[in-house]
Formats: structure tokens, sequence, C-alpha cells
């Protein structure tokens, strides 16, 4: 029956796993795209919703007959989002994948899948 | 026919459908893993509607373009934060959320702390965070189903409010996570192709041209500034305010919703939980913008004078009234097709997410406060499942029980509520946790609790419940008290600003004050766990 506590397993293969180099490689490329574009966004978003608030005459400026920079502003803000997505997801299968699969067969080998 | 008795057949239609596949769906459905995630064999792309299906609320659905029609554009920048907040759960949450929980919100927490006060603590908030959410939903179903079948009778409200809650206590108890995620399903698609179909007819009244379509907008709502930001927030410095911390709690609260988090869990791997992100990201993104086109329709094509059928509903007729207006206008078959068409993907909506929110807290009552705090882990996984179902029917009695007399009480703020205990409570647990190596079970507790109560009591001393005074048309109190009550001392509608920053500090302030080197030593496991997924859960055949 299957433990329904769940829980670290105290296995070793992990602790040896987490000093590879491979493991490190794989954690600071995981950072160096997520940390970043985690802060850019936020402050992508926040820049948004401040000059909403306080820049309302800049907003308001006509760009294309009744389309403004505010709607323009937040049409960007649903571009960068998909944009991003695009961007993690292509940096995730070429930069993540590889290592995390070569990391997780190790694992497999070590314990028996 | 009639549109009433059409919107009558087409929620018996929707109701049928989603009891067959419920029922479908449980002869498939024998384990706790089963139960709980569906056997972690839903794909990227079915999990990605059912993300879309269990996130885009009525709220959404009606509220949204009910606000653009009503506010123009301060309706819209709800809808941002909505999206946006998609990428903290796509960057920071779900893969290693995916590797390295089970059920439940807690499981990833409970991985390397003690078991007993982290799941105490995460079940109570996943709890509260549900109910909130449920509870406004289902207030929101009473009124609304009246509303869409055009009949104002308390008694009909009281049966919706009880139809809907045997409902999802069905899904919930039958079909578990494989029931509840068709259901999600199923609403999702019919929710996306009403949603085109009434975009496309209403882009073409103006020849596809959306700067037309954004003037008739504006000149019909005879407003000043319809198109720019400051209608609905810009008042004063603290409705300014108040919005900033809204903004935050939206974009932070997504990723700390319970309801949102397990559905991480119905996939095989950790790259299938990002393709559905990325699958939900896509979809929540074309509807909101899809909702820009009603909102803006809807302001441009119908009445928003104060005694407007849209303005008396608070905005939520809009897109309904809209779908009339494009089908052919009132007393014409297009419209009351449109109009029956547009109400039963509403009425879809709304149980596919009450289903999720009692799937959820159901789980969590289950598999953390009795298998793991009551049982210490010694429960069988039979009595396990046994009791997720006993907790679905308590959860749902109680939900309906309040529920009705609720429907009395102003309680719209609910559900930005929910969100702003996820962003308080749940979301700095979880970063810290999987970020953080020093991070334990004292700080664990004290950021979900600190957060929680900070949230929950900045918002009880706010004008939401008391003190804001009565609408001057119809004299019912704007806050939660009666309109005489008056004991807030709290400034905002919205506690995130505040709130948010406290669960983090406390947090921080619970893991410096104690040292609790066995977590600590865990960290390793659990982040090559998270990022390799070795050792995750794998799914389940049949």
């Amino acid at each position: 029956m299957a433990d329904t506590t769940h829980r670290r397993s105290g296995h070793q293969v992990y602790n040896d796993l987490h000093d590879t180099p491979e493991f490190h490689e794989l954690r600071k490329r995981y950072r160096a795209f997520a940390f970043p574009f985690t802060a850019a966004f936020l402050a992508w978003y926040l820049l948004y919703v401040l000059m909403s608030n306080w820049a309302t005459d800049f907003m308001a400026t006509k760009v294309m007959g009744n389309i403004n920079v505010a709607l323009v502003f937040g049409l960007l803000q649903f571009v960068t989002t998909f944009g991003i997505a695009f961007l993690y997801s292509r940096h995730a299968a070429k930069s993540l994948d590889p290592l995390a699969k070569e990391l997780e067969e190790r694992y497999n080998r070590e314990v028996g899948k | 026919m009639s549109t009433q008795t059409l919107t009558t057949v087409l929620f018996l239609a929707v109701v049928a459908l989603t009891v067959g596949i419920t029922i479908r769906a449980s002869r498939q459905t024998s384990g706790a893993a089963d139960y709980y995630a569906g056997g972690r064999s839903f794909s990227g792309f079915q999990n990605g509607l059912a993300i879309s299906g269990d996130y885009m609320s009525a709220a959404s659905f009606l509220g949204i373009s009910g606000a653009i029609a009503l506010y123009g554009y301060d309706g819209f920048l709800y809808s941002i934060g909505f999206l946006v907040a998609w990428l903290v759960a796509l960057l920071l949450v779900a893969e290693l959320l995916r590797n390295s929980g089970r059920y439940t919100m807690a499981d990833q927490l409970a991985y390397r702390m003690k078991q007993r006060p982290v799941r105490t603590a995460a079940a109570t908030s996943t709890v509260v965070v549900s109910i909130f959410y449920l509870l406004a939903q289902m207030v929101g179903a009473g009124s609304l189903v009246a509303l869409l079948l055009g009949v104002d009778s308390g008694t009909l409200k009281n049966l919706v409010i009880v139809g809907v809650g045997l409902l999802m206590i069905f899904y919930v108890t039958v079909g578990g996570m494989k029931g509840t995620t068709w259901v999600q399903i199923v609403k999702a698609v019919l929710l996306m192709t009403g949603t085109v179909l009434i975009s496309v007819l209403v882009l073409a009244k103006f020849g596809f041209n959306l700067s037309d379509l954004l003037g008739a907008a504006q000149a019909n709502s005879g407003k000043e500034g319809f198109l720019e930001p400051g209608l609905k927030y810009g008042a004063t410095t603290t409705s300014q305010i108040d919005f900033i911390s809204l903004g935050i709690a939206l974009v932070l609260g997504t990723a700390g919703l319970p309801h949102i988090l397990i559905r991480f869990y119905t996939v095989p791997t950790s790259r299938d939980a990002r393709k559905s992100v990325q699958w939900a990201i896509g979809l929540i993104g074309a509807f909101y913008l899809m909702t820009l086109v009603l909102g803006f329709g809807a302001a441009a094509l119908l009445s928003t004078a104060p005694d407007s059928k849209v303005v008396a509903s608070g905005g939520n007729l809009a897109s309904p009234l809209l779908a009339e207006a494009v089908g052919g206008g009132e007393g014409s078959t297009g419209g009351a097709i449109l109009l029956a068409l547009i109400a039963a993907v509403a009425f879809a909506t709304i149980l596919a997410v009450v289903a999720g929110l009692t799937l959820t807290s159901a789980s969590s009552v289950a598999h953390d406060l009795y298998a793991n705090v009551f049982k210490k882990g010694t429960a069988s996984e039979k009595s396990e499942v046994r009791v997720a179902k006993i907790a679905a029917f308590v959860i749902g009695g109680v939900a309906i029980a309040l529920a009705i007399p609720a429907q009395k009480l102003n309680i719209a703020f609910l559900v930005a509520l929910a969100f702003a205990v996820a962003a308080s409570a749940n979301l700095p647990s979880i970063i810290y946790n999987l970020f953080w190596r020093r991070f334990n079970t004292r700080g664990a507790t004290w950021s979900i609790y600190g957060g929680l109560i900070s949230c929950v009591t900045l918002v009880f001393f706010s004008p939401v419940v008391s003190g804001k005074g009565e609408n001057p048309t119809t004299g019912a109190s704007l806050s939660l008290f009666p309109a005489d009550v008056d004991f807030h001392w709290f400034p905002l509608e919205n506690p995130g600003i505040i709130s948010i920053p406290l669960g983090f500090f406390f947090g921080w302030l619970g893991t410096v004050t104690a040292r609790d080197l066995e977590a600590e030593k865990a960290y390793d496991e659990l982040e090559v766990r998270a990022l390799t997924g070795a050792g995750a859960e794998g799914a389940i055949s049949h």
C-alpha cells in the first residue's frame, strides 16, 4: 500500500546529484532566466498600474483614431506575457530539459525505477 | 419557443452533459492518486483547458465585460492583472510544485518540514481561501441564474443555490479530480466558443475596425474619459492606492490559489505542467482580449442609462444582452438563441468553478487534516478517499447553508479577498520553501497564519465590512454590515499592499528565530527533485 505521508526520502542519491556540476549548471540556467524575467515583468506591470493612476494625461494621448496610449500599453502587457511565456518554453526545452532528464535518469539508475 | 424556455432547456443540457461525463470518469477512478490528481494522466493541453475552466469564473466572464461596459477602460485593468499573474505560476511555481508535491498545497511544505504544524496551517488557509471564493460564486449563481431566466424570485434563487451545491457535491464525490477536470474542460470549450462567436459578431458590426468600436462605445456611454483609466479608481488618492493594492494581490494571488495549484498535479511530468500553463496563458489571454470587445461592444450597442438593465444588474447582464442584440435584438429568434446560449455558458462556468473549489478543500481536509494530522499517516488510502467524499458533502452543505442567508449581504469583496489571502498566506511559504534553504517549520506556519490573519483582520476593519454607507437609489448597504454600523479604521478595501509584505515578513521572522537543521539538509533533496523530477510522483496507468 502506498504511504499516505508525503515526505523526504533521505536517500543519499539526492545529495550526490546535488553536488554534481550538471545540477549546478541546471540551477544556474533556471535561475538566470526565471529571476530577472520575474523582476522585469513585475516592474513592467507595476509601471502600468502606476501610470494608469498618475499619468492619466499621457495615457489619454490618442495614437490612432480612438486608440490611445492606455489601450496600447494594456495590450503590450498581453504581448509581453505571451512573449515571456514563449521565450521561457524555448529556454526550458533547449537549456533545462536535457540536463534535467540526464539527472533524472541517473537517479532512476541509482534507485531503480 | 421563448428565450426563457430555451435557456432552461440549455441549462438542463449542460447539467445532463456534465453529469454524464462525471459518471464516465468515476468508472476510471480507483485509488487516491485518481481521486485527488486524476491519475496524473491528463495531457498538457487538456490541463491547460481545465486550468482556464477553473480560473475564468462567472465574475471574470460576466463581471469584467460588465465593468468595461460601465466604467470603460478601468474594467480592463482587472484582466491584465489576472493574466500577467500566470507568469509567476509559469516561471516560479508550476513545474517545481509538480515535481515536489503530491496531492495538496501542503504536501510541498510537508516534504521537508514537520508534518502536523505545516499541514494544519496550509489546510486552514486552503479551506479559508476556497470557502471565500466558493461563497462568492454560489451567491452569484443564485442571482445570475434568476437574472438569466428573467425571474426575480427569492425561492428560485434559493433553489438554484441548492441545485448548484448538490451538483458540485455530485461532481466531486462521484467523479473526483477526473470528473471535475472534464467538467472544467467542457466549460472552457463552451466559454471560448461562445465568446469567440459573440466577439466576431460584435466586430462585424463595426467592420472589424477597433477604433470605430471604441468611438461608438465612448459616444453611446456619454461619459467623459470612457476610454481612459480613472473613471472607477481615479477619484481619490485612497482609491488610487486601493487600486495598486488590488493589482498586486491579483498578480501575486493566482500562483497561491490552492484550486489552481492542485491542477499542476494532474499531468505526468513537470514539462506537461509547463505546457498546461502555456496553454492556459494563451486561452486566458485570448479570452480577456475578447472581453474587451464584449465590454466595449456592450457600451456601444446597449443602453447604460441609470435605469437600464445593464446598470440594474451591476454590469452582469452586459454580455448576455449584447449576445441578444447582435443576434437580432429583443424578440428575434437569433437574439433569443444567442441569449440562451450565453446564459448556458455562464451557468457551465459557475458549475466548473465551484466543483474545483469543493474538490480542493475536501482534498485538503482528507489528505492533510485527517490522514496526516489526526491519523499521523496511518490512514489507509481507501479510508482517506472516503473521508474526502464525506468532506465534500460537509463543505458543500456548509456552502449552501451560508450562501442562502449571504444573498442579502454585499459579499462581492470575497473574490478579491481570496486572491489577497492567497498572495499573503500561501505564496510566501511556497516561494520560500522552493528557494530558501534556511526556511523552516516556524517560518512556514508564521507566514501562513501571519498572512492569513493580517489579511482577514484588515478586511474586517475596512470599508467593505462596515462604514461605506448605502446605495442612494436602492438604500441597500454598500458594506457587509448594515449601513448604520461603522467600525472601520483601515481605509483600503484591498489589504494586499500591507498584508502581502507582512506574510513575507512573518515567514522571514519565523525562519531566522528558529533553526531546523533537518529541514535545511532536506533542501538538497527538495531542490534536486523540484528541478529534475527525480523521484517525482508518476502517472497512474490503468
